[in-house]
């Protein structure tokens, strides 16, 4: 029987609310994204979606000092953010929450781009036929045929941030009750001999998270796409 | 007149141009597949451009390059009745049917959801989903929401043609009350000559198609005639 000690659960509080303010954070972006690279023609369509998956590809660590970069103390997108909003990224959850969002952003296009293209436009079509003006085909149509893509990139990319190690630990190092997640709290006790219990435990915390949240997202794009068989990964 | 067409568009390399002026009653565009039919339909419901040209029913300019009018299809006040059903599958059958009536001023809503329901005869279908629908069940409830979005005008894409004989004749008996009862004027697509030889007021025969040639820049002659009767 694995008990939650007051240190693990501080640790899984903090992933959840670092997964939990990165999907919320991105699923708009994400889903505008997808509905462009969906529906859009336009010239650089394919750099667009190039500059999406970078993060899928790219080396976490380079992800990571990027956003050090420009989200950082003296970062342009770091100064905006401090000035009009008051939001610091550096050293905070806030940048955990932030390197997540990133790393899960291509993820959840993926998802919801899927279910865009699997809606025939002639529904929509017909909706205007009927009277609709194109915000009331959106909300109508468009948005609930793609409900089960936006569910599935969601909970994929919750699993995603929860697993996220090399660009937050690079963006936001490593600091117990701010930055320090599950998979950072799990490296960090990989480093002190003797702590083989706690990397076991927190080893099956992940686990236990992503892999319900994993199955349900395929069922999710599976009903998104019938027959296809496509997986979201 | 009630439909008064002069349009062209270029399609899939050839030029096509259509001509034709039609009274009130049920006006069926005749030809064989590729002539274009579809695209007619598309164009006068503001789902596809003309390239330039006129269209106008019942008096009223639907579009018309030359005055620089086009009116997007939410307000040509079109029923549009598809070849497919293209019922909304999150819908069940009630919303499917009362989609376009919210969008309907009062004023122009000449039919109410229980009256549609029982002359289609669909009335025991309101609660369930499009996709447990027989074709023909379908193609009803597809009728019935293109009359309730309170339309001056009908437009129908082959909505016989995935449905068995016996159907068939279910729905062209529901044609002919619209066209007869309700008094809706249709432009009714169809390649097959005996229905719309029972359904026709208004012929128009779109044969020796410009795709079937396949050069460019050849321009379907077009010539309204009237049903032989």
């Amino acid at each position: 029987m694995i008990l939650l000690a007051p240190d693990d659960w501080a640790i899984v509080q903090l992933s959840l609310k670092v997964g939990t303010v990165a999907v919320a954070v991105t699923l708009p972006p994400a889903f505008a994204l997808a509905w462009l690279l969906a529906r859009g023609r336009f010239p650089g369509r394919l750099l667009l979606d190039g500059l999406v998956h970078l993060p899928l590809v790219l080396p976490p660590v380079v992800t990571g000092w990027l956003l050090l970069l420009a989200f950082g103390t003296n970062g342009p997108a770091g100064r905006w953010f401090a000035q009009w909003l008051g939001i610091t990224f550096m050293f905070r959850w806030t940048g955990a929450a932030l390197a997540a969002a990133v790393m899960a952003l291509p993820l959840m296009v993926r998802a919801i781009r899927l279910s865009i293209e699997a809606i025939d436009p002639k529904l929509e079509g017909a909706a205007k036929t009927l009277g609709a003006r194109p915000a009331w085909v959106f909300g109508t149509i468009t948005l609930p045929l793609s409900l089960p893509g936006i569910l599935a990139g969601a909970v994929l990319g919750f699993a995603r941030s929860i697993g996220e190690f090399g660009a937050t630990i690079t963006f936001v190092s490593n600091i117990p009750g701010e930055t320090r997640t599950l998979p950072i709290a799990i490296y960090t006790a990989l480093q002190v001999p003797g702590r083989d219990a706690d990397v076991m435990r927190l080893a099956l915390f992940s686990i236990a998270l992503c892999l319900p949240a994993l199955i349900a997202s395929e069922l999710l794009a599976r009903r998104t796409v019938p027959g296809r068989g496509d997986h979201v990964l | 007149m009630c439909f008064d067409v002069a349009i062209r568009r270029r399609l899939g390399g050839a030029d096509l141009a259509f001509e034709f002026r039609a009274g009130a009653g049920l006006t069926a565009l005749f030809g064989p597949s590729g002539a274009g039919k579809t695209s007619i339909l598309n164009m006068v419901a503001g789902l596809l451009r003309p390239d330039r040209g006129k269209i106008a029913v019942a008096g009223k300019i639907l579009f018309d390059s030359a005055a620089g009018i086009d009116l997007p299809p939410e307000q040509r006040r079109i029923g549009y009745v598809f070849q497919d059903g293209r019922l909304f599958p999150h819908m069940r059958v009630r919303a499917n049917l009362l989609y376009g009536e919210r969008f309907a001023a009062p004023e122009n809503r000449w039919i109410n959801l229980d009256e549609a329901a029982s002359f289609l005869g669909i009335s025991h279908l309101l609660s369930r989903w499009p996709r447990t629908l027989s074709g023909g069940e379908a193609q009803r409830v597809a009728i019935g929401r293109a009359l309730l979005s309170g339309p001056r005008f009908l437009l129908m894409d082959e909505p016989l043609s995935s449905l068995d004989m016996a159907r068939r004749d279910e729905i062209m008996c529901v044609i002919e009350r619209i066209r007869d009862e309700l008094e809706v004027p249709m432009l009714y697509v169809s390649h097959d000559r005996r229905e719309i030889e029972r359904l026709a007021s208004t012929i128009v025969d779109l044969q020796g198609s410009p795709t079937a040639c396949g050069s460019t820049g050849t321009f379907a002659e077009i010539s309204p005639a009237r049903r032989a009767s």
